[in-house]
């Protein structure tokens, strides 16, 4: 099949010769995202500069009805920008300008391309603060964060991506611009429709701009690291912590396969004789840092911790945060396929889903890596197998519907931050219901008549 | 000859990538945390220059969805090699590996085949690169010619202008040559002057350090003389075969590595040390070059053990700071080697001994692990990238305000020399070893 040769050519005639990419050898490295397992080639890929030219591109998609599937930098972990068949793949990594800091305001408008990490570091550059920091942040786009509602080590304290989401620029897929929402903090004119677009999947149109909102850099933090004998005993400790009504930055746990794996990569020195470890930082306030942190360390000694660390300064605190980012990649040291698992639950049943998480490896005889977001009960079991053994394969497939099914019965949800994409696609139906999926079919289906946007992701 | 070596066909016909462990190739989960700190990726933004997407190609070319097609070959040279993805690597995938396989696939196809490619890869890597003694006779003619004036000569008569553009840069690129190599400088056998040696070291002399940095290799010995070492260091030193391996040519790489391993047979030292981090990267693979090799496997493995880059070496020996007699204002910053830092994990034990050095002000370098361009003979056959690079890096250098930056490998020195010479700067590029060597001959002057 592939692409017609007047697309390809109309394609180049609007973006110039040098972005558009054609070559199997220049495309099979776009057939993929972060995701374990899923591949497919595009019919072309390109690289847009500005928004006008977003329009013309998705014009001529539209009337041509092909598939358009918007790709940052490529870390999801759902499969969104998975290329489908024939597709062109829209890849915004050249549209990486910061355009404006309003310290007034407290925003920063940005293009979509930009990194995470270099759009945090300019408002920290002025002692302000973007809190979401995804575990890919170093690479992974604003775009696609926008796109996928990323979430990250503190969304306990600060909340996701959708919580800075002030307002964006969005193309849509007949080639309509249009802005949603702006510098007020209070907004209340017609449907919130930038919300929408937060965690669409690239289904429902292109974002070219985004602004953000942004808060004083807090004045200090205080990281520390605990170490358990059993899983139990730092679940207890979390919920401890969250029973004094403290609600610090980050509270994450690693469990013993997790920890041997990061400090494997790392080398900072991390106890491995554990079962469980809890990184915890809090920031704020001195004074107020000082007292949690020893409000937190007293807690978890009550709970019987194995070994108590606080990192003497920043750095060693950024590196214990850096460290546990790295854990689901880390883990890819065991095993030759890693496939990880997002479900999520309400934070008091987070000790009864790691439990069952155990007895479900144990049933099907897979070897299992968790780790995850302990303050906000959302759990990243990840299963060490080896795709070409489908025969585990199958088995990985059971286990994942029993543990779904089991965060929904504990009234969680089957993604709570790496989205739909193609990986969940097929638990979404029943999670959703009737009814629900009905209203997105029918959004999606105004928005995108012709079903150019990421067709075949999150539902049919 | 020439055209017999112009028809000849690879004898080496084999696929190296559908051969490899698959797990090697499986063990990269695609996760991109190598992308931002890819040269290659971040100067393009195109994944087919970053690792996973270089990776994702090599998989495909062992899948067989893929052939090594000249695309596929041009990506694999492309790549500088620096390894800074393997630093990033959380799931610890073997890139190394992985890019030497690759560059050998290419070879073994004939992609890239040319009459003069083949005869200049004939000359250089199968020739020239596997007998020191020929090389040695190329410096000493580079030597003449650069003594007797002849290059003077020719730089100021404006014959060069005759020449294409890039032959003209390449002649500007000409590294002086010493006006005496290791061999005439060192002796086979040094021990301690004054006290009884605690250790027994190998010093490994190199290719382009000896005939280009025979000074440097001189510091080393006398650095290591001072801190109770006697030196073994033999004449006519074969290369380490690194050049090799980076090049597609496995089994002179093997070959070379099993002559080492015979002339410094690594039962009898404490440690073999090479002052060069390209080298040193890949000297202390030996063990799994020489995997398939029944005779050679166990001493290799030995081999690599003892392998140590002369940084790692002197401060695992808790190498002597110079007394303060030896103080001399100096500001310096440090250009960290990627096959230092990526390719053996060295970061410290370099800072450690410029910071040991009195009188000696350290400014750390933005971007000190980001490659120069150099890359073994990448700024030879890359030149618009290596330029880049060295462009991004000198005005890093200038950011610091040092009077001096120190490298520990011989590329690295040379690369960023020229484009300081080119720009007009004055700056001096040194071995850090060679910096702790005239502290240490400061200190006995004053005495």
């Amino acid at each position: 099949m592939g692409l017609k040769k007047q697309v390809l050519e109309a394609l180049i005639t609007l973006v110039g010769d040098g972005n558009v990419l054609t070559r199997r050898e220049d495309l099979i490295p776009y057939s993929f995202d972060g995701t374990a397992a899923l591949k497919q080639l595009p019919g072309c890929v390109v690289f847009a500069s500005s928004t006008e030219e977003i329009a013309s591109i998705l014009k001529l998609a539209n009337a041509n009805k092909i598939g358009v599937v918007t790709r940052g930098s490529g870390t999801g972990l759902s499969g969104g920008s998975v290329p489908s068949l024939d597709a062109i793949v829209l890849c915004t990594v050249k549209m990486d300008s910061i355009l404006e800091v309003d310290e007034k305001n407290l925003t920063l408008l940005t293009e979509p391309g930009v990194t995470t990490l270099k759009l945090s570091q300019a408002a920290e550059a002025v002692g302000l603060f973007y809190p979401p920091d995804p575990g890919s942040m170093k690479i992974s786009t604003i775009g696609g964060n926008v796109a996928e509602n990323s979430g990250g080590l503190r969304g306990l304290k600060y909340g996701v991506t959708r919580n800075y989401v002030m307002g964006m620029e969005v193309v849509l897929p007949q080639g309509e611009v249009m802005w949603l929402g702006n510098k007020c903090v209070k907004d209340v004119a017609g449907y919130s429709l930038k919300d929408l677009f937060v965690g669409s999947e690239g289904t429902l149109g292109v974002i070219t701009k985004i602004l953000l909102r942004l808060i004083p850099l807090p004045a200090a933090k205080k990281t520390m690291v605990a170490t358990f004998a059993e899983m139990d005993r730092a679940a207890e400790a979390v919920s401890a912590i969250i029973a004094a009504k403290i609600i610090p930055c980050t509270l994450e746990f690693l469990d013993r396969t997790t920890i041997h794996c990061v400090e494997d990569f790392a080398k900072i020195g991390l106890p491995l004789d554990c079962e469980a470890l809890l990184l915890m930082e809090t920031d704020g306030h001195p004074a107020v840092v000082a007292e949690e942190a020893e409000e937190m360390e007293r807690i978890c000694q009550e709970q019987g911790c194995v070994e108590l660390r606080v990192a003497k300064d920043a750095a060693e605190g950024d590196k214990l945060a850096s460290a546990r980012r790295s854990a689901f990649s880390a883990l890819a040291r065991m095993a030759p396929t890693t496939i990880l698992e997002d479900a999520t639950v309400p934070r008091s049943e987070l000790a009864t889903m790691i439990r069952f998480v155990d007895q479900v490896a144990k049933k099907y005889a897979l070897k299992i890596g968790t780790f995850g977001h302990m303050g906000d009960g959302n759990l990243h079991p990840t299963f060490l197998t080896d795709e070409r053994n489908t025969d585990e394969i199958h088995r990985v497939e059971e286990a994942f519907k029993e543990i779904f099914d089991e965060a929904i019965r504990l009234g969680g949800t089957i993604t709570g931050e790496h989205g739909i994409g193609l990986a969940k696609k097929s638990f979404l139906p029943s999670f959703l219901g009737e009814v629900q999926l009905d209203v997105l079919r029918k959004l999606r289906a105004v928005l995108d008549p012709a079903g150019i946007l990421n067709p075949g992701k999150m539902f049919d | 000859m020439l055209l017999e070596l112009a028809q000849a066909k690879s004898a080496d016909s084999r696929s190296y990538l559908k051969g490899l462990d698959y797990s090697v190739v499986q063990q990269c989960m695609h996760c991109g945390l190598c992308l931002p700190t890819c040269p290659t990726y971040d100067a393009t933004k195109l994944e087919r220059h970053s690792p996973r997407g270089r990776i994702a190609l090599m998989r495909s070319v062992a899948d067989g969805e893929l052939d090594a097609t000249r695309t596929f070959a041009d990506e694999m040279y492309f790549c500088l090699g620096c390894l800074a993805c393997m630093t990033a690597c959380p799931a610890g995938v073997n890139y190394a590996e992985l890019f030497e396989q690759a560059r050998a696939e290419a070879e073994a196809s004939e992609v890239l085949v040319s009459p003069w490619r083949r005869i200049i890869r004939w000359v250089t890597l199968k020739w020239l690169f596997m007998d020191h003694s020929r090389l040695q006779i190329l410096g000493l003619s580079m030597r003449f010619y650069q003594q007797v004036g002849l290059q003077w000569l020719i730089r100021n008569s404006g014959v060069l202008k005759l020449l294409p553009q890039r032959m003209r840069e390449l002649e500007a690129m000409t590294p002086s040559i010493q006006p005496k190599f290791s061999d005439e400088l060192i002796a086979p056998r040094t021990v301690p002057e004054d006290s009884a040696p605690r250790y027994r070291v190998a010093l490994l002399t190199g290719c382009a350090q000896d005939l280009i940095f025979s000074d440097v290799n001189l510091d080393t010995l006398e650095v290591l003389k001072k801190n109770g070492c006697e030196i073994v260091t033999p004449t006519n030193q074969p290369c380490c075969g690194s050049l090799h391996a980076h090049n597609g040519e496995w089994e002179a790489a093997k070959d070379l590595a099993r002559r080492q391993i015979e002339l410094f047979p690594p039962e009898s030292f404490d440690a073999i040390i090479t002052n060069a981090a390209g080298c040193g990267s890949h000297l202390k693979h030996y063990s799994s070059l020489l995997k398939d090799d029944e005779r050679y496997c166990g001493r290799a493995a030995e081999w690599d053990r003892k392998v140590k880059d002369i940084h790692e070496w002197l401060v695992e020996i808790e190498f002597r700071v110079p007394d303060e007699s030896s103080s001399e204002r100096h500001h310096v910053t440090y250009h960290e080697a990627c096959h230092l830092c990526h390719g053996q994990k060295i970061t410290m034990q370099p800072r450690q001994i410029l910071k040991a050095i009195p009188g000696l002000s350290l400014s750390e370098l933005p971007e000190s692990d980001w490659c120069c361009g150099s890359a073994g003979i990448y700024n030879i056959v890359q030149p618009e990238m290596a330029n880049k690079l060295l462009d991004r890096k000198l005005s890093h250098i200038d950011s610091t305000g040092a009077t001096t930056v120190a490298t520990g490998n011989p590329g690295c020195l040379l690369h960023i020399q020229n484009g300081v010479r080119q720009q007009g700067k004055d700056l001096r590029l040194a071995h850090p070893v060679s910096l702790l060597a005239e502290a240490y001959r400061r200190e006995t002057a004053k005495t």
